[in-house]
């Protein structure tokens, strides 16, 4: 019954999915070919709470756009309005803060290698990678003393100082988590069942990928060079890095760069560790932010973009937010197109879908 | 403690900041592991029996979120993961936010917490457990049955009249 169109809904609530997002995949026999989402099930309104929360309150919104990458929301909207209110914060605090990014795309990274590995149906690979996840929680926990978010951002610099002696810790547990990724990184890369849903789903080319925008780690597995920590913030441009690609332009090297980055964010974590400066953790903050700026930094899904337009008062005019799930939405709707019904749920995992980013 | 059953659960995400369910994951895996309890994470609200809820309710979702209350066979336990679902928590205010989960649907144990820690998640659902148990006690004796997501929201309507 060759040509006869059927819609399969799939979403909000789907087992892969942690969030709810919905697709509508108009299938042809096994094959999609077309699919169109639908967003709104996490839209909260956020961004409008900027006119109703103190302008450093706020901060602890901005870290809740997203849970797992609440700490780069924290930091995009504190950097802008240090930019606004033309704040120099010391050294010691750029160090740390980016010791923390680090830490925190470290763990969203396991955690997506957990998710990709549940959807391609590998529950104890899944179970595996979220044991070595807890590890970073618990380096997070200790600098910061919170699990998932940690309110340590405050405008001017950090709530409380992070010893030196904690984050020496860290290198001895790094380098285990480092072994027990290689240990993994095998089933993942090598194994040939897994290769068999993994190589040639969903591929996009290096042009078709800058052309519908996508951003992150969806980017450069197509081969495109780009990367916004290349762009020098925090303490990004006093460390060595350099951006991770991939030729593959498929799941597979979507998996690529992510357990690359992995290694890359700990070598990263180090460097800070060694070339710690010492300081103060925050400088006194006065007056209220008058003016405009836009923070564009790299987060563990892409890039995000922060605006903030304030006046001189107590509360904040317009702040808006670009997040990476949203740039990498229309890549996934195309690469759909011609999938096998099966290979939706691990083509959606490819872009690492954060919808509560993406709604706000 | 004895465990009389090993439940299911079912997780949906309101409108959550994500924080609330990645730890909700977390739970079941092997740092916390409850499904060393025969505790299993199902995707199918007709095999629940603990439906965790994270996230306030908006517009968009509060449909969802009676639907898959609905379909869940009783006996039935609802939990509140986070403040988000305790009362709307942080985006209270927000202009898309109705409230917490107990907006549409019977909220049996509130767990609090932003994000809600797995330690105390896995305490709300052996306070769940029991719930479910007594639940299932009154069964058997009186022919008990959840309310309905739409008697649910009739009785929140006298309440309000009261
Ligand atoms: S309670 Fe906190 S962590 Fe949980 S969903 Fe709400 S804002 Fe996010």
């Amino acid at each position: 019954m060759a040509g006869k169109r059927s819609v399969i809904p799939f979403g909000p609530q789907h087992p892969v999915l942690p969030e709810p997002i919905h697709i509508d995949l108009v299938t042809e026999d096994e094959k999609v070919v077309e699919a169109i989402p639908s967003i709104g099930f996490i839209h909260r309104g956020l961004e409008s709470l900027v006119t109703k929360k103190d302008f450093n309150d706020m901060v602890y919104v901005a870290e809740r756009i997203c849970g797992i990458c609440s700490y780069g929301h924290g930091y995009g909207y504190v950097d802008a309005l240090e930019h606004i209110m033309s704040i120099e914060v010391p050294d010691r605090v750029q160090y740390i803060r980016t010791l923390l990014f680090e830490l925190s795309r470290l763990h969203s990274h396991i955690l997506w290698l957990g998710l990709m590995a549940d959807a391609f149906g590998f529950e104890s690979l899944f179970m595996e990678t979220w044991r070595i996840r807890e590890k970073v929680l618990d380096m997070l926990e200790n600098a910061t003393g919170g699990r998932v978010i940690f309110s340590i951002l405050k405008i001017g610099g950090l709530r409380r100082d992070v010893p030196d002696e904690v984050m020496k810790g860290f290198i001895p547990e790094l380098d285990r988590i480092a072994e027990e990724i290689k240990a993994c990184e095998g089933a993942f890369l090598l194994d040939p069942a897994v290769q068999s849903r993994l190589r040639g789903v969903g591929y996009i080319s290096g042009k078709d990928a800058e052309r519908l925008g996508c951003e992150g780690p969806f980017l450069r597995a197509s081969g495109v060079e780009w990367d916004n920590r290349t762009r020098g913030y925090a303490a990004y441009g006093e460390v060595d890095f350099e951006v991770i690609t991939s030729k593959e332009g498929d799941s597979y090297g979507r998996c690529e760069v992510r357990i690359k980055e992995i290694y890359q964010s700990i070598s990263i974590i180090k460097q800070c560790i060694e070339k710690m400066p010492a300081g103060n953790h925050s400088v006194p903050v006065k007056g209220f932010p008058n003016g405009e700026h836009m923070t564009v930094i790299e987060q563990p899904r892409g890039g995000a973009c922060y605006y903030v337009h304030s006046s001189g008062k107590k509360f904040i005019e317009r702040m808006r937010v670009r997040t990476p799930t949203f740039a990498n939405i229309p890549a996934l709707a195309e690469t759909l197109k011609g999938c096998d019904v099966a290979d939706v749920p691990i083509l959606v995992v490819t872009i690492d879908p954060c919808i509560s980013c993406t709604e706000r | 403690m004895r465990i009389s059953k090993s439940p299911w659960l079912l997780h949906y995400d309101g409108s959550s900041c994500n924080g609330c369910d990645i730890e909700v994951l977390a739970a079941t895996t092997p740092r916390f592991d409850v499904e060393r309890f025969g505790i299993i994470n199902t995707g199918n609200p007709r095999h629940a029996d603990i439906f965790l809820c994270t996230g306030g309710v908006n517009s968009q979702n509060q449909d969802v979120v009676r639907q898959i209350y609905d379909q869940m066979p009783d006996p039935k336990v609802v939990l509140a993961c986070g403040i988000c679902a305790c009362d709307g928590g942080i985006f209270k205010e927000c202009y898309n936010i109705l409230g917490g989960t107990d907006t549409v649907i019977p909220v049996d144990v509130y767990v609090p917490g932003c994000a809600v820690r797995p330690e105390a998640l896995i305490d709300g659902v052996v306070k769940a457990l029991k719930i479910l148990d007594e639940k299932a006690d009154k069964m058997k004796h009186g022919g008990y049955r959840s309310l309905t997501s739409a008697e649910y929201a009739e009785k929140l309507k006298e309440g309000e009249n009261a």
